[in-house]
């Protein structure tokens, strides 16, 4: 680049570079605001069902994580990465995974950890292991357990009121409860749940508009949902009385809000073909047990946090074979 | 459906500027400058000096050794010097320059029966000629038809893929003279001794498929193949998967798998070179890009300067901000415009701010993307990094050999790493390694 150009016309300044010369237009920014677009109906219906109070807790998710991360960077005199889209996107999709009407305090709180803790500490975007959001959440989780955990019915739902969610009532409910469950409501999103994860029909379309545009890699989504349908569909063949029908797991919970937008984090998902089936499956494993067997009725931020931790590692143990090379028998 | 491979990507194809417009010649340059070393391999030794008067197409400099190339005369006129040049890979190198004179005289070779001529007599003519490959490598063709002794090939297959954005070069030779590219087939199958001609073309392209499917109806054992279009179609390991499904190893050539791949160009030189006895003095390219006032397909005279090829397709515009040799994804970008066309330049290109944009680069994300497209299944983004941290062993255990530099990855990475000038860095310590290794030994 320091070459001097020669026998150039005049008027015309002449760049060199090596090749190739040309790119898809693809950028960091560029993908973080699909995500965000992506989610948006997710996040209006959250706010539809569970009212307005619910864009005060996004507003401060999303400002908390630009702080945190703004502030990261000054004290580490790095560039500022504001408009990379990433800490806004880790606020909202912190947001979404809190209970309605959570403490604004927490919000903040969550948020701050999750940028500084899962992300800048391992040297900002790019170098982290696990879903920053997740991290954020996962420490709420330990910190606040009872504030997680309560549950507020949609405003729509005559009865709006504290209650326990779908996921929580086939667990510790009884048999009465388990069959009043609707699946026409999990799916719409007049349940309750966390912010973002009532409309199974709002993730579905934002997730599979991701895929469609690359931003997504469908191995991640296909392989957790597929995964989830067999082994909860296993669980459910043995003892069909005590364990619930494998579409329960997939509307129930953060499941598919997960596997299309949690999941699916490029930083912290792995690299090849066969690494993104096994950790796909090895998530929807998880998720089914802790589920049906753990001590919480929810399982999906877990089973992401744990493969997280597994990626690179699967990356090693995958290297695909090159082009041409012998196959193993 | 189309043959294809796994992996790649489709960049905008840009042919539209250009693939109209047919193959025009130019007017002569004042000064010709032509390079000793056109090709992989030994330059050439020069058998003129400074005053002599020389012809069209009489040899200058003779092959040394087996692998090189002669090198011809493109214009009649008086050497003027013998001294280094510049070269569009922008390495100066040795060039005999010659003042082109008003006459043309042409000094070929004998011609010969196409239909007659003995293999041995086809190879000899194409050594001689100083026939190289076109686009990249500019491997001589004579030694790509000699097989070592023992290996079967059964495969002859004309690259008319043209999967590089923008060029439409072979695209205009196969529809303008698509009899002359398929005599050229003709005689590279007999000069190899193989049974079964391929000619791969992107379907992109369907004038062209058409025309040479009409060119081959009468030819045995000759066929047209429609490709998926797709980057990096015409690398030779992807044509030869698409065509006959098999994968060349890493570190063989397409001999191993018995398959010998030319470009149409070549096909076309050959043919001239046995019919006309002409040794390649003038190139087909394509001057195109959003750069390019009047973008033209041209047949230019070797060792023109890129000055005056692009002063006649009407200069750059104001926003022209990259000029290139080859195309787009491959070819090298340009800072002396007074390197003349090679023997195997494909095109000259130049790229606007526009074009040419890309973002900001930011740390890997490890979305995957540059693994995804990969067409020979490599991890670029390992292995940029083992590079970058001079990790060349680990880099050369996980194949860094295996890249074709073909720039897909770059192409689609979010994060704008430039991934290729990390591999080849790597690649060129890696070689060095070995070189070592090998005098160790
Ligand atoms: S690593 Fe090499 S072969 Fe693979 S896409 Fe990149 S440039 Fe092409
Ligand atoms: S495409 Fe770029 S950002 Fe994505 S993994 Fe490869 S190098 Fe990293």
């Amino acid at each position: 680049m320091a070459k001097a150009t020669t026998n150039i016309p005049e008027g015309v300044e002449l760049r060199i570079s090596s090749s190739p010369h040309v790119r898809s237009g693809q950028s960091t920014s560029k993908a973080m605001w699909t995500v965000a677009a992506a989610i948006a109906p997710t996040a209006a219906l959250g706010v539809y069902f569970f009212g307005v109070y619910q864009l005060a807790v996004i507003a401060t998710c999303v400002a908390f994580a630009l702080l945190a991360e703004a502030t990261a960077k000054a004290m580490r005199k790095q560039k500022p990465t504001l408009l990379d889209g990433s800490a806004a996107l880790t606020g909202l999709l912190l947001a979404l995974v809190l209970p309605p009407n959570v403490s604004l305090v927490f919000a903040a709180l969550g948020s701050v950890f999750g940028i500084v803790v899962g992300k800048e500490i391992f040297g900002g975007l790019g170098y982290n292991i696990f879903n920053p959001a997740l991290v954020g959440r996962a420490f709420l989780q330990a910190a606040f357990p009872s504030a997680m955990t309560t549950w507020t019915m949609p405003d729509l739902t005559p009865d709006a009121m504290t209650s326990a969610t779908p996921l929580a009532l086939s667990k510790f409910g009884d048999q009465a409860a388990k069959a009043g469950i609707d699946f026409g409501a999990m799916f719409f999103g007049n349940i309750g749940g966390c912010i973002g994860e009532t409309s199974a029909l709002a993730i579905i379309v934002g997730g599979v508009a991701l895929v469609a545009l690359g931003v997504v890699n469908w191995r991640i989504p296909v392989s957790i949902i597929l995964g989830v349908v067999v082994f909860g569909g296993l669980f459910n063949l043995i003892d069909p009385a005590t364990y619930p029908n494998p579409i329960f797991h997939l509307l129930g919970g953060g499941l598919l809000f997960g596997a299309f937008f949690m999941a699916s984090d490029w930083v912290t998902s792995p690299l090849t073909a066969s690494a993104l089936w096994i950790y796909g499956l090895a998530i929807a494993l998880l998720v089914v047990v802790i589920r049906l067997f753990g001590g919480l009725p929810e399982g999906v931020m877990y089973a992401i946090l744990i493969m997280n931790a597994v990626a690179p590692m699967l990356n090693r143990f995958t290297r695909p074979k090159l082009f041409g090379e012998a196959k193993k028998a | 459906m189309a043959l294809t491979f796994r992996g790649g990507a489709h960049p905008p194809e840009g042919k539209a500027l250009s693939e109209d417009k047919p193959l025009e010649r130019l007017p002569l340059s004042k000064e010709i400058i032509i390079p000793l070393s056109q090709h992989i391999g030994k330059p050439a030794n020069p058998l003129v000096k400074k005053g002599d008067e020389v012809k069209t197409g009489q040899v200058l400099a003779e092959a040394d050794g087996f692998i090189s190339a002669p090198v011809h005369s493109s214009v009649t006129g008086k050497v003027t010097k013998i001294a280094k040049g510049p070269t569009p890979s922008g390495y100066p190198k040795e060039a005999i320059l010659i003042k082109p004179s008003e006459e043309e005289e042409k000094e070929f070779f004998d011609p010969l029966d196409p239909d007659s001529v003995e293999p041995e007599q086809i190879i000899e003519r194409v050594q001689k000629a100083g026939l190289v490959g076109q686009g990249g490598a500019a491997f001589p063709t004579s030694v790509k038809l000699s097989p070592p002794k023992g290996k079967e090939i059964d495969w002859l297959i004309i690259n008319g893929a043209e999967c590089e954005p923008y060029l439409t070069r072979d695209y205009r030779m196969m529809i303008e003279e698509p009899d002359a590219v398929v005599a050229g087939l003709k005689l590279l199958m007999k000069a190899v001794g193989v049974k079964k001609g391929g000619v791969g073309i992107e379907t992109n392209k369907p004038k062209a498929i058409e025309a040479m499917t009409e060119a081959v109806k009468n030819v045995e054992n000759v066929e047209v193949y429609p490709l998926k279009t797709k980057y990096p179609q015409g690398a030779e390991k992807m044509l030869i998967k698409a065509i006959t499904g098999k994968e060349v190893p890493p570190g063989k050539l397409p001999l191993d798998v018995g398959a010998v791949v030319q470009n149409v160009g070549t096909a076309r030189a050959v043919y001239r070179a046995v019919k006309e006895g002409e040794p390649p003095y003038e190139v087909a390219l394509t001057v195109t890009g959003g750069g390019i006032k009047e973008p033209k397909n041209l047949y230019v005279r070797v060792g023109t300067p890129i000055k005056d090829v692009i002063e006649f397709c009407g200069g750059l515009t104001d926003d022209a901000e990259r000029v290139i040799v080859g195309g787009p994804m491959m070819g090298v970008a340009q800072y002396d415009l007074g390197a003349p066309v090679l023997k195997a330049t494909s095109g000259i290109l130049a790229l606007t701010k526009k074009e040419a944009a890309k973002s900001a680069e930011t740390p890997c994300l490890r979305c995957g993307k540059c693994v995804d497209v990969c067409p020979v299944n490599l991890l670029p983004t390992r292995l940029a990094l083992l590079s970058r941290r001079e990790r060349f062993e680990d880099a050369e255990d996980v194949g860094v050999m295996t890249c074709m530099e073909c720039g897909t990855c770059v192409y689609v990475c979010p994060a704008n790493i430039p991934l290729v000038h990390w591999i080849r860095l790597g690649k060129q310590e890696v070689a060095a390694l070995q070189r070592k290794r090998r005098a160790a030994s």
